[in-house]
């Protein structure tokens, strides 16, 4: 079987085929889930049955609904997140390699200094003081993500901006944003469409650290690290109410990993070919 | 001559696909016999096996190659079915190799003592000190400076012809019968190259060492080989001394091979040249991040339907003078004229319409196209950029183009990746003209190609030029090119133009001393070349370079 013109591992089938139930579930939840994410349907830490296949939560809500929502929040918080990220970067990272001189400088200078401080905690600084709502954390997650972008953004272009090819669009003319677009960017993909698979499980592990803070996605929304701490009690009982949500986060983690994987090898792959 | 040493018997190696499907043959049916003391050379384009063939003599082939038939001798021993153990063993103990980039093949944080000494030490067949004083007689044997302590230094310490010749010491190390030599001398300038082959043809002639002398340059080989043989698409297309090759060929391709760089390039007629000059330059100083003057003080002016060749070996600055004309690298002093007015010295405040009239051709189409746009895109866009084309008119645009460097039309949709050399280069030559310049700067177009090729893309410039009036800077350290295709031409030396003037001018006597040593440098298709140039030169070494060895 190929993909792309690749001959595709099993553990890249696998891979592709989380990430496809995945994506399926979060665009199709209010479609196949049995109940609403905020109804109240039984009692606290229902234990599993016909009527709910992964029992109740700490509310006393059907999980596998809030499980099947919680897909949709987070994924696509998380890819909001990865896509203004890289968005950031590529165009920062791009223009300081091509440019150079100062604004490579500046630009470096201050990436620095924001990845000096731990991420984590320039975020619960940031969210504590502007507050929790979505578009606050996409923004503050994406801003902090993107000097990661940055600085893989601008080894890549640094080697591309010294081809020959790029100095004919200088000599011709063109402007920064068309040498960015037409001629770095393609050429700068593979190494991309990698990091973008593993900024993507990064934001997704980031959000859910911070709603199991209670500063991430805020309730009734179901998202699957505040699920775990929701239930994190039920531990103490025997429950395995938190467990669930968990291992749909490894779950996900590892699919998206073995496609990014899969990108990996036939990536270097094809640089020995032209070595 | 006694028994032979070394001996391929319808020697086959294939290339397997990374993914599968029927292999593809890069050697077939090649037979060849070495004797001890005896050099042959190996002939051929890029993509003929040659190299193949000279791995394969040491039993080794390149990861995803195979020998799938045929056997490789050495002294009476298939290679093919030796264990890797006794192949080890063989290897720079008595089959050694000598690639063609001595830079790429040195380890930067060790000494040339620890590498040169590493051979003989590891199979056992000297003692450290005993290693050393024998790298030290090399040394001696290779003319390399101060031969006790030159040892002691790192690769990066050393020129390029220096770094060449160690690597000859470092392949001598365990006085090997079989030198495997893969164009040892095609990196390095035509005056270095003189020093290095007369360095290797001693070496080899002294120890009586047998080689493979594998190279594209046919006089080259003609000096140091006594048989030659051309390999062409993996197969022997003649073998003979190499007398018999040089004078009398018997078949076409060797012939064509021969008889390369006599012809010379229909050139325009003189009258075709206007006398106003196109592009002039006056004084003109460059330095990069203000260090020492890369471009001193030149003046050269150029007229339209004009080739001026600008000459000079690595580091003399003739590159650099194009990024000045460019604009990449804004001049510091001095004026440049372009129809008569002054041209701003830094690309960005150049208007479009005169980045449009002066067009650049690279060295490497492989890294000037690039691989992730169609042919059509990279002709179309400058048409969109400077005309404002678009839609079927850019398209049949392009397709005009095609043809005018004789390319079908089907071209247009492919991606660089999927064209060979000498076609990469052709699209190179249709963008710029794309942009309908009135100067186009070459700069070392055809030396990244194969003879045959190279002469194709000369061919084509001469044309366009006959038909369509350009004014060329042709920057080449080539005299052979030069001769050929320039009118006028420019010899600089450390940023200084040292000779100028018409071709008959500076290539005829009274010489300028760096122009001769220039001159008599090129390679010449006779065999006793080498020694009539080195019999003349007698006792005096670099005459004129004053850069540090």
């Amino acid at each position: 079987m190929r993909i792309f013109g690749y001959r595709i591992s099993v553990g890249a089938l696998a891979g592709f085929a989380i990430v496809f139930a995945n994506l399926f579930a979060a665009i199709f939840a209010p479609v196949i889930a049995p109940y609403g994410q905020a109804d109240l349907v039984g009692d606290v830490w229902a234990a599993p049955s016909a009527q709910h296949w992964l029992g109740l939560d700490s509310l006393g809500r059907d999980m596998l609904s809030r499980l099947l929502f919680g897909a949709r929040t987070t994924i696509s918080i998380a890819l909001l997140i990865t896509i203004c990220s890289f968005v950031i970067g590529i165009v920062t990272g791009f223009a300081a390699a091509i440019v150079g001189s100062w604004i490579d400088m500046v630009l470096s200078r201050f990436v620095d200094a924001l990845m000096a401080i731990p991420t984590l905690i320039s975020a619960l600084v940031i969210l504590s003081v502007m507050g929790t709502s979505v578009p606050v954390l996409i923004c503050t997650i994406a801003a902090l993500d993107s000097t990661r972008v940055f600085r893989l953004c601008r080894a890549v272009g640094l080697n591309i901006a010294v081809m020959d090819y790029v100095e004919v669009a200088r000599l011709r003319g063109e402007t920064l944003w068309w040498i960015m677009r037409r001629e770095v960017l393609p050429n700068a993909l593979p190494p991309l469409i990698t990091e973008f698979g593993l900024r993507f499980c990064f934001a997704f592990l980031f959000i859910a650290s911070l709603s199991f803070l209670g500063l991430g996605i805020q309730p009734p929304l179901a998202d699957w690290g505040g699920m775990v701490r929701d239930n994190a009690q039920a531990i103490n009982f025997g429950g395995m109410a938190p467990l669930i949500p968990a291992a749909a986060i490894a779950q996900l983690t590892i699919g998206v990993n073995l496609v990014v994987d899969w990108f990996l090898s036939i990536h270097s792959r094809t640089h020995g070919e032209g070595a | 001559m006694s028994a032979e040493i070394l001996r391929m018997e319808s020697l086959q190696i294939t290339a397997q696909p990374e993914h599968g499907g029927p292999g593809k043959a890069i050697v077939e049916d090649v037979d060849l016999v070495l004797h001890p003391g005896e050099v042959l050379g190996l002939i051929g384009e890029s993509g003929a096996g040659k190299s193949t063939i000279g791995l394969a003599a040491l039993g080794y082939t390149r990861p995803g190659c195979q020998i799938t038939g045929g056997r490789v001798l050495f002294e009476g021993m298939n290679l093919r079915d030796a264990s890797a153990e006794a192949r080890r063993r063989l290897r720079g103990r008595h089959i050694a190799y000598i690639a063609q980039s001595a830079a790429a093949a040195f380890n930067p944080a060790k000494t040339l003592y620890a590498q040169i000494c590493e051979g003989p030490i590891r199979h056992g067949v000297m003692a450290r000190e005993q290693a050393r004083a024998e790298a030290i007689q090399l040394f001696r044997e290779l003319d390399l400076p101060s031969p006790e302590s030159f040892g002691n230094r790192y690769p990066h310490q050393v020129s390029g012809g220096q770094l060449q010749r160690a690597m000859a010491a470092m392949a001598m190390s365990c006085h090997p019968d079989i030198l495997v030599l893969d164009e040892p001398t095609t990196a390095l300038d035509v005056t270095t190259q003189i020093e290095v082959l007369a360095a290797i043809r001693k070496l080899i002639r002294e120890h009586h060492t047998a080689g493979l002398y594998i190279t594209h340059d046919l006089a080259v080989v003609a000096q140091v080989a006594n048989r030659i043989m051309v390999l062409r698409h993996g197969r022997k297309v003649e073998e003979g001394e190499a007398d018999q090759i040089l004078l009398r060929p018997q078949e076409d391709y060797t012939r064509a091979l021969v008889s390369i760089r006599q012809a010379k390039v229909t050139r325009p007629a003189a009258s075709a040249v206007e006398s106003v000059p196109l592009l002039q330059l006056k004084a003109v100083k460059a330095s990069y991040a203000k260090l020492a003057h890369v471009v001193d003080g030149i003046d050269l002016s150029v007229r339209k339907g004009e080739t001026v060749a600008v000459v000079g070996e690595s580091g003399s600055g003739k590159s650099s003078l194009a990024r000045v004309i460019t604009g990449l690298l804004p001049r510091e002093s001095g004026e440049i004229l372009f129809h008569g007015q002054s041209l701003e010295p830094a690309l960005a405040r150049r208007s479009r319409d005169l980045l449009r009239r002066i067009q650049m051709i690279y060295q490497m189409p492989d890294v000037a196209l690039n691989p992730r746009q169609r042919v059509q895109e990279i002709i179309g866009r400058p048409l969109a950029f400077y005309q404002g084309m678009d839609g079927a008119k850019r398209k049949d645009r392009v397709r005009e183009l095609l043809q005018a460097i004789d390319l079908p039309p089907e071209f247009a949709q492919r991606f660089p990746g999927e064209l060979s050399g000498g076609q990469k280069q052709r699209v190179c030559i249709a963008r710029a003209l794309a942009a309908e310049p009135d100067l186009l700067i070459c700069d070392e177009v055809t030396s990244a190609l194969d003879p045959l090729v190279a002469e194709g893309i000369l061919e084509l410039l001469g044309r366009l030029q006959r038909d369509l009036g350009y004014a060329y800077i042709f920057i080449t350290h080539d005299i052979g090119t030069v001769r050929r295709i320039a009118d006028r031409v420019a010899v600089m030396l450390e940023g200084r133009i040292v000779a100028e003037g018409s071709l008959g001018k500076v290539f005829a006597p009274p010489y300028h001393p760096y122009t001769q040593l220039l001159l008599s440098s090129v390679p010449e298709m006779r065999t006793d070349w080498l020694d009539g140039v080195l019999a003349e030169r007698g006792q005096v070494k670099e005459p004129v370079s004053t850069a540090p060895g």
